[in-house]
């Protein structure tokens, strides 16, 4: 007890840590019904629909059915690795939402004064490539230990797609490190504050000066999630299912919700690194935005209210009538005068990691595939030389202030 | 007892258990994952002593690219066990004393001199925080010429790799 005293960090850090992980497991159950719903409309389909009120309780559903599934593990598999390998795919692409801030640097929670972030390190940049630089090993050790040739030719596959991409990935955000000076993520977002100049309607936004390093960034970024239209790890028609083929039951779904994990993460760092992280689109002095996420959540509110009573009948119904009532609540709760300035941070932070994701369900809805040796040539003599050129640049207008006019 | 004292046991323990499975393994994707233990368990202790910079490098080049590197050579070419040959009893007989005679050395001579003097009061841990700023000025202004040195080292490796591997065609 006395131990615990001495340490209130140990506390708080737990609080925070069960909170964010009941949110996340909460937010990757419903990201694959919301892919599954976006990629429906984008070919003019329904998705998801008759499990819960459109389709809410699916992931409820999947879980369950995850959970109830005969768990097989092929004969002559490495017992240890094969456990090994999900649980260190799930873990590490987990462990990096703990370096994200979802909120300013200093909040006051019933007049405490708190962080809305688990560890606020000074190089939380580093740290966080260098935890998902260790997530290539969940994939190569599956395809590794599942003991058959599909999963080992899938596993090398990725492997290698995973390296060659990440020092891509790395290159093209040196350049938002150059501008900013720092790899606290705070800092980084504090750097982007306020409007240009001569364009007061433009916020100063790393993505305008660094725009192709954005581009290269988010190239790499989709290549290193594995996701289309670079997911030839998993390309069903050659591999049938790359480095899962073999795994089932709630190995297979921590895989896939590792995949999902990992996509939040990148759309996380996106937003911290290039748009302003939890700032604001308007400025400060417009206060009336502050009541833009209540009232967003109550516009949501009234239109599952109308759905609920002219659309749906039976136990969708109550269901719908539970939605509405959340949206409602909480509408009314974010525009609290206690609390309207604490959810402003959060806010802005998760409507762009929103807005990224839905960029990577569109682009899984409209891209095909690359070849194996496209992807790898593209990777190597088109987007590395690039983000290298763009780092060049950057240095170059750093040292010489005169080519910038900021 | 403060909570850095027990983490420094933890991951002390860690490493040291890694290494061992290192050695001790016979497979050798075990091998190369208790090196990738060793590596990260390290790197938390750097952690520990507000070298954050050092530690997240450390987890970079070595755990996420040099042994990703080996993991890929060693499922690649889907090598088998390790085989014990008489040569491996002489190493079992004879590095085991060899090893345990290291130990001891290096534990007398940390108890009797002026650095494991320090190292045990604290106050060389206490100055090893530095900033990435005052450690990339030092190694690119004061330490210039081993660094780029270094790096030409480096390029000669790569390139005596490529003639060895290109030397069939």
């Amino acid at each position: 007890m006395e131990f615990i005293t001495q340490h209130p960090i140990l506390v708080v850090s737990l609080v925070k840590i069960v909170i964010l992980l009941f949110l996340t497991l909460t937010t990757l159950a419903y990201l694959t019904w919301f892919e599954r719903k976006v990629v429906a409309h984008i070919q003019s389909r329904w998705g998801p629909y008759y499990v819960g009120a459109h389709g809410l309780l699916q992931p409820l559903a999947d879980g369950v059915k995850f959970l109830f599934k005969e768990d097989v593990t092929p004969p002559g598999a490495d017992k240890v690795l094969y456990i090994l390998a999900p649980s260190l795919a799930l873990t590490l692409a987990i462990t990096t939402l703990a370096l994200i801030p979802f909120g300013p640097a200093t909040i006051y929670i019933f007049g405490q004064p708190t962080q809305l972030v688990i560890a606020n390190v000074d190089v939380g940049l580093l740290l966080l490539f260098a935890i998902t630089s260790l997530g290539v090993y969940g994939v190569a050790l599956a395809g590794w230990s599942s003991n058959s040739k599909y999963p080992l030719l899938g596993g090398l596959r990725s492997s290698a797609q995973m390296i060659s991409y990440e020092v891509s990935m790395t290159f093209s955000v040196v350049g938002v490190l150059l501008l900013a000076g720092s790899f606290n993520f705070n800092e980084l977002i504090e750097h982007q504050r306020g409007y240009y100049h001569y364009l007061p309607f433009i916020p100063r936004w790393h993505v305008f000066p660094q725009i192709i390093g954005f581009l290269c960034y988010i190239t790499a970024a989709i290549a290193e999630t594995n996701r289309v239209p670079f997911d030839l790890p998993e390309a069903e028609t050659e591999l049938v299912a790359g480095f899962h083929t073999e795994y089932s039951s709630f190995k297979f779904a921590m895989f896939f919700m590792a995949e999902y994990a990992n996509m939040i993460t990148v759309s996380c760092l996106a937003t911290i690194l290039f748009f302003g992280g939890w700032l604001s689109l308007f400025p400060d002095s417009w206060t009336w935005t502050h009541f833009l996420p209540g009232a967003l959540l109550l516009l949501t509110g009234i239109y599952t209210a109308y759905d609920t009573v002219m659309n749906m009948r039976g136990i969708a119904r109550i269901q719908f009538a539970v939605v509405t009532l959340l949206a409602l609540g909480l509408g009314v709760l974010c525009l609290l005068p206690g609390v309207m300035p604490v959810v402003q941070g959060p806010f802005w932070f998760l409507a762009k990691v929103l807005a990224f994701l839905f960029f990577y369900v569109w682009t899984r809805g409209t891209l095909p595939r690359f070849r194996y040796d496209q992807l790898m040539s593209f990777g190597w003599k088109l987007l590395l030389p690039v983000s290298l050129l763009n780092l060049v640049v950057t240095a170059l207008c750093i040292i010489f202030p005169v080519l910038v006019n900021r | 007892m403060s909570l850095a004292f027990i983490l420094f046991f933890v991951f002390a323990i860690i490493a040291v258990a890694g290494a061992v499975l290192l050695i001790v393994a016979r497979e050798p994707i075990h091998s190369a994952l208790s090196l990738i233990m060793v590596m990260v368990a390290l790197a938390a202790l750097y952690l520990m002593l507000s070298a954050e910079f050092v530690a997240a490098v450390q987890v970079i080049v070595y755990a996420g690219a040099i042994m990703v590197l080996f993991v890929f050579v060693i499922m690649l070419l889907n090598a088998g066990m390790e085989e014990r040959t008489n040569w491996s009893k002489v190493a079992k007989y004879a590095g085991l004393p060899l090893g345990v005679f290291l130990l001891f050395e290096l534990a007398h001579w940390l108890a009797h001199s002026a650095i494991g003097a320090s190292v045990a009061n604290g106050s060389e841990a206490t100055n090893a925080a530095v900033s990435t700023r005052a450690l990339s000025k030092m190694l690119f202004q004061k330490y210039l010429f081993p660094f780029e040195a270094t790096s030409f080292l480096i390029l000669i490796a790569i390139l005596g790799a490529l003639v060895l591997a290109k030397r069939d065609e």
